[in-house]
């Protein structure tokens, strides 16, 4: 028994001061850094957690962003890059954390709307503004001065999806949606809407079956989707329970087209739905073929260098969320938050990866969708739209 | 209670008072925010620690009964005029889309309504023991959270509710986590107190010697569910908005270290656990960001690892160190004074002894 | 009432076609939810613990399958073999540092420490692995559809059950028939009484956790094969479930544990089969149908019936 109560105290003490050689040494990093003039920027993005994938994609374009344009107002961008853990309460604390502790004027960030709603009341409180890199969900920046984005919001894409499938002729349309997903639930609304509306057809959604995050059996939900024999699935979701869900759709003989959101648009989906989510339908807000601005092809060359592979949308709303920050810092000819945050509303035109980017008066940015399909194990693009 | 330690806990709170208003006017917003949480997480883990530490019946509903507090808060403090933005989806239920409370009244409703549950889901459940009470408190707050997630039109179901209306006041919180400790204490020391640990210790015993078993487990387990609803709704204030997802009954998990850190059976032993756990946690930051020891990047540092020391913590925590901090002790001023006047001998086993 | 009519609505609607694919559906959900069950159900059955961990074990055993085929390129049928006796290492790991120190502890910090295993097990893959989804390997043989009637199965469908049952008839044979089977129930009737006989309690704990951690590989790796995603929490839920299908079935009872898989994985499709107006409710009705038998018969549907000893 001593032994072992010996053994705990030296592994606690271990742990302590471990802890403390590794914060003396931050603190050392930090001050030096601090003394030169640098402009702090955070970076707040979930790298633990239900989101790691997300957030990891978004720092790659953050930092790459950063890479290519380091310096604002003739001094140094530095990125503080701090994990939220697709926890809410980190969230609000991180944030915090970000404002208080590390006194950065401008947050980028993040993926997952809930988190950013978390991290809302915080820069609203501490006027310190915010760009969300792709959190959808109309409600970030409603009633808050401080939260932007760089990407469009789950009614946008609804809508497009809803105008996709019926332009391709769709009548009757079935929907899957991750009851427990704001994202899904909130693609899932808009698209009723806008499909009930274009076709002027009450009838025209045939089913409406849930799911909860992690579920991994969908069979029951889609025996009962194939017997009402659909034109076309909208199941926006998780990219891990979407391709499962796919995949056992195909297994029951379901031949209707699959269609959903951005989330899709990871290696993963295509990993683990192999050869079943061929033909997948998704919309997103970045595609090669539609690079058309000068900062595109900049990001594209850079990202290829960087890291192999196509980049992903995901990848070019970090980018785009860096460069809506450091635009506005230059307009605002300095680090005054609320100034920044001034300059930030009135972004008009910028030369952006996805596009011109401007924001509108909630703070959202104007930008056509991307529509892709799966083919060939890759993402491929298919259209554009753009609905006013 | 001799009076001298009367006065002396009048004077612990007042200092303590005095304290949690230097933190609002002097510290900053990150600085209160945690430790609002640390006294948040307080509440709920004496509020856990009312039905496994004393009471000795292992429930794992914490999480569950903290949603319901925190969604009473949700849905009845956000400023009607901003509720159709909120519930932008699917509109409010007309039955509550009018109703507005105070955050003070939101509280104790969120609290009733969890203690309301309970006393529901006490009946069937409280007569099991051990590992099936366990399971089946999980189930139940599984349950909750998937009630929830369902009902669209009453809690916005996965889309969450914000611009509820943050207090990230310490004095506000530390008030209410005053009464609450107190109360405890109060009940703890009193008869109800006493019929709990009979019950902890051996429930046929306690039946023998009359204590009612069932009222007696289902007046802590009310009682736990209606404070833990309480810290729930102060959750919910902290963080201005809730999702469904916060109360995934992983985070019973959080309140469980808490208290065996703490000591279970012990009050005092979960403030000191609620402490460390959150400040520690916060502390434990550093383990995942990159450690630079002569400008090499030692890979073992990076997002995850804090978890990982986490959780090794709570394993090194149940097997060498089974009791806790505090054990089922409390701190009393008669140990504080006796430690004061000779700190040395304290440690000593003879003087362990005398001070019990 | 509008509840009923839409009830009757559907089973008016439904083909035999789709009736028929879902009940293929819930069997096979049920044979796998049975194969991990038992694992839960041997150990409670010898040390009066739920083993948090086993859910999590069944994670790792998906992992070990994915290094063993897709990074070191082994052969899948020479992967599962070596899949097994990781695993079953693994479980002997756990059960040596994390319950063995705590055998004489009360019960409640041996479930404590059961959690922390767990949660150790999760942090830790999902540090090492990092939390985006692997594909589990693809084995054509198993994974193929194949269509009778107009009823579409995996062909993986069509050996859970036949693994499952297998497992069973094995442990039956092992636990009624043999040495260690005997050491085992007299560990379980009266753990004191088992050592002061001369039962070797450690051996027979170890050979448990062995029997257990093997039956979470071999269901892991249907498992994987079935919903080909592999994630650091893909145990939670499932593991979750499967406890609740030992606990119906009578815990500790093996044969229990089966039926109890199979009452829940039929239920699970068909309430959504027959109420696909109550899907997103789905995860609720393993809770509801555990609480209820709870209620009515504590000890499960086939287990026997204890007094509390003074």
């Amino acid at each position: 028994m001593k032994m072992k109560k010996l053994l705990s105290v030296l592994l606690a003490s271990a742990v302590m001061i471990g802890a403390m050689t590794g914060c003396g040494g931050d603190k050392k990093k930090d001050e030096k850094k601090a003394a030169g003039d640098t402009i702090k920027v955070g970076v707040f993005l979930p790298l633990t957690g239900d989101n790691a994938a997300g957030g990891e994609l978004e720092l790659r374009g953050i930092k790459l962003a950063n890479k290519l344009h380091p310096e604002v107002l003739g001094k140094k961008v530095q990125l503080i890059v701090a994990d939220n853990k697709s926890d809410k309460a980190e969230a609000a604390s991180v944030a915090a954390r970000l404002i208080e502790k590390d006194k950065v004027c401008t947050i980028l960030g993040t993926y997952g709307s809930s988190l950013a709603m978390a991290a809302g009341n915080i820069v609203k409180e501490a006027k310190v503004p915010a760009i969300g890199t792709s959190c959808t969900n109309p409600q970030v920046t409603a009633n808050n001065d401080y939260y932007f984005r760089a990407c469009f919001i789950d009614p946008f894409q609804g809508t497009v999806m809803a105008n996709y499938a019926f332009k391709k002729g769709a009548k009757k349309v079935a929907i899957v949606q991750e009851v427990s997903n704001d994202y899904s639930v909130g693609l899932a609304k808009f698209f009723v809407e806008a499909f009930q509306k274009l076709t002027n057809d009450k009838n025209c959604i045939i089913d409406v079956a849930n799911y909860q995050t992690g579920d991994k059996d969908f069979t029951a939900v889609l025996t009962n989707l194939k017997a009402k024999n659909p034109d076309a699935v909208f199941a926006p979701g998780n990219f891990t329970e979407s391709a499962l869900l796919i995949k056992q759709a195909r297994q029951l003989g379901i031949k209707a087209p699959f269609m959903g959101g951005d989330t899709w648009e990871t290696q993963e989906f295509i990993d683990v739905g192999g050869k079943d989510v061929e033909g997948c339908v998704l919309s997103t807000a970045f595609d090669r073929e539609k690079a058309s601005t000068e900062e595109a092809k900049k990001f594209l060359k850079a990202y290829t260098d960087e890291y192999k592979g196509e980049p992903s949308a995901l990848s070019a709303l970090g980018y785009d969320s860096y460069l809506i920050a450091i635009d506005a810092i230059k307009r605002a000819g300095g680090t005054d938050s609320k100034k920044i945050r001034d300059a930030i509303a009135t972004t008009k035109d910028l030369e952006a990866v996805t596009g011109k980017t401007t924001l509108d008066k909630n703070g959202d940015a104007i930008k056509a969708a991307v529509i892709k399909v799966v083919k060939d194990g890759k993402f491929k693009y298919l259209d554009f739209v753009d609905v006013k | 209670m001799s009076k001298r330690n009367m006065i002396l806990t009048v004077v612990g709170l007042i200092v303590l008072f005095a304290g949690a208003c230097y933190a609002q006017f002097e510290l900053d917003s990150y600085l209160r925010r945690i430790i609002n949480l640390c006294l948040i997480y307080a509440i709920i883990g004496l509020s856990m620690n009312l039905t496994n530490g004393f009471a000795g019946q292992f429930s794992l509903g914490q999480a569950g009964f903290m949603a319901l507090g925190a969604y009473v808060v949700g849905v009845f403090t956000v400023p009607v005029e901003l509720r159709a933005n909120v519930f932008y989806a699917v509109p409010m239920n007309p039955l509550i889309a009018d109703i507005q409370l105070p955050l003070w009244l939101a509280l104790i409703v969120g609290g009733l309504l969890a203690a309301l549950v309970a006393f529901l889901i006490g009946t069937p459940v409280l007569r099991l023991r051990g590992d099936y009470l366990a399971i089946a408190t999980l189930g139940f707050s599984e349950i909750i959270r998937i009630v929830i997630t369902n009902a669209q039109s009453f809690t916005n179901g996965a889309l969450g509710i914000k611009d509820i209306p943050t207090i990230n006041d310490v004095r506000y919180i530390f008030l209410v986590t005053a009464i609450i400790f107190l109360f405890i204490t109060c009940l703890i020391n009193s008869s109800y107190g006493r019929a709990f640990k009979a019950i902890r210790e051996d429930e046929i015993a306690a039946e023998a010697m009359g204590v009612g078993l069932f009222r007696h487990k289902c007046m802590a387990f009310m009682l736990s569910a209606f404070f833990a609803g309480i810290g729930g709704g102060l959750y919910a204030t902290l963080l201005g908005t809730v999702d469904p997802k916060n109360f995934l009954f992983t985070l019973t998990y959080n309140f469980l270290l808490i208290i065996v850190l703490g000591g279970m059976g012990s009050i005092t032993g979960s403030m000191l656990g609620s402490i460390i756990v959150t400040a520690g946690l916060e502390y434990l930051r550093i383990f995942d960001e990159p450690w630079e020891i002569f400008g090499t990047v030692i890979p073992l540092f990076r997002p995850g690892f804090r978890m990982v020391i986490f959780s090794l913590l709570l394993m090194i925590c149940v097997l060498f160190w089974r009791k806790g901090i505090m054990g089922t002790e409390e701190f009393t001023w008669d140990k504080f004074v006796a430690f004061c006047k000779n700190p040395f001998k304290y440690f000593t086993r003879k003087g362990a002894k005398n001070h019990g | 009432m509008d509840f009923l009519t839409q009830f009757f609505q559907v089973i008016a609607n439904m083909s035999a076609a789709s009736l028929a694919q879902h009940i293929v559906n819930g069997i096979s959900l049920g044979s796998l939810y049975a194969l991990i069950a038992i694992g839960y159900t041997m150990v409670y059955g010898i040390l009066l613990m739920i083993n948090f961990a086993h859910a999590d074990i069944v994670m790792m055993a998906c992992y070990f399958a994915f290094f063993g085929i897709t990074v070191f390129h082994i052969p899948w049928y020479l992967t599962f073999i070596l899949v097994i006796i990781a695993t079953a290492l693994l479980g002997v790991v756990i059960e040596r540092t994390a319950y063995r120190p705590l055998r004489d502890a009360p019960k409640n910090s041996v479930l404590i420490s059961a959690i922390g295993a767990s949660f150790l097990l999760e942090n830790l893959a999902n540090y090492l692995f990092s939390g985006r989804p692997l594909r589990f390997p693809d084995i054509p043989l198993l994974s193929q559809t194949i269509g009778i009637g107009s009823v579409q199965i995996q062909a993986i469908c069509l050996v859970i059950p036949v693994i499952t049952f297998i497992s069973l008839i094995v442990l039956l044979h092992i636990v009624n028939h043999t040495k260690t089977g005997m050491a085992m129930r007299a560990v379980s009737k009266d753990y004191e009484i088992a050592r002061v006989m001369g039962v070797n309690i450690d051996r027979v704990i170890s050979i448990t956790f062995i029997i257990g951690s093997s039956l979470a590989a071999i269901g892991a790796f249907m498992w994987g094969v079935r919903y080909p995603g592999i994630t650091p929490l893909l145990g939670v839920m499932p593991g979750l479930k499967c406890f609740i299908a030992a606990v119906i079935g009578g815990i500790g009872n093996i044969k229990g544990a089966v039926i109890g898989g199979f009452i829940l994985g039929l239920g699970e499709v068909l309430i959504v089969a027959f109420f696909p107006q109550l899907s997103g409710y789905r995860d609720a009705f393993a809770f509801i149908v555990l609480i209820i038998i709870l209620f009515y018969k504590p000890t499960g549907l086939l287990g026997e019936k204890t007094t509390e000893k003074v």
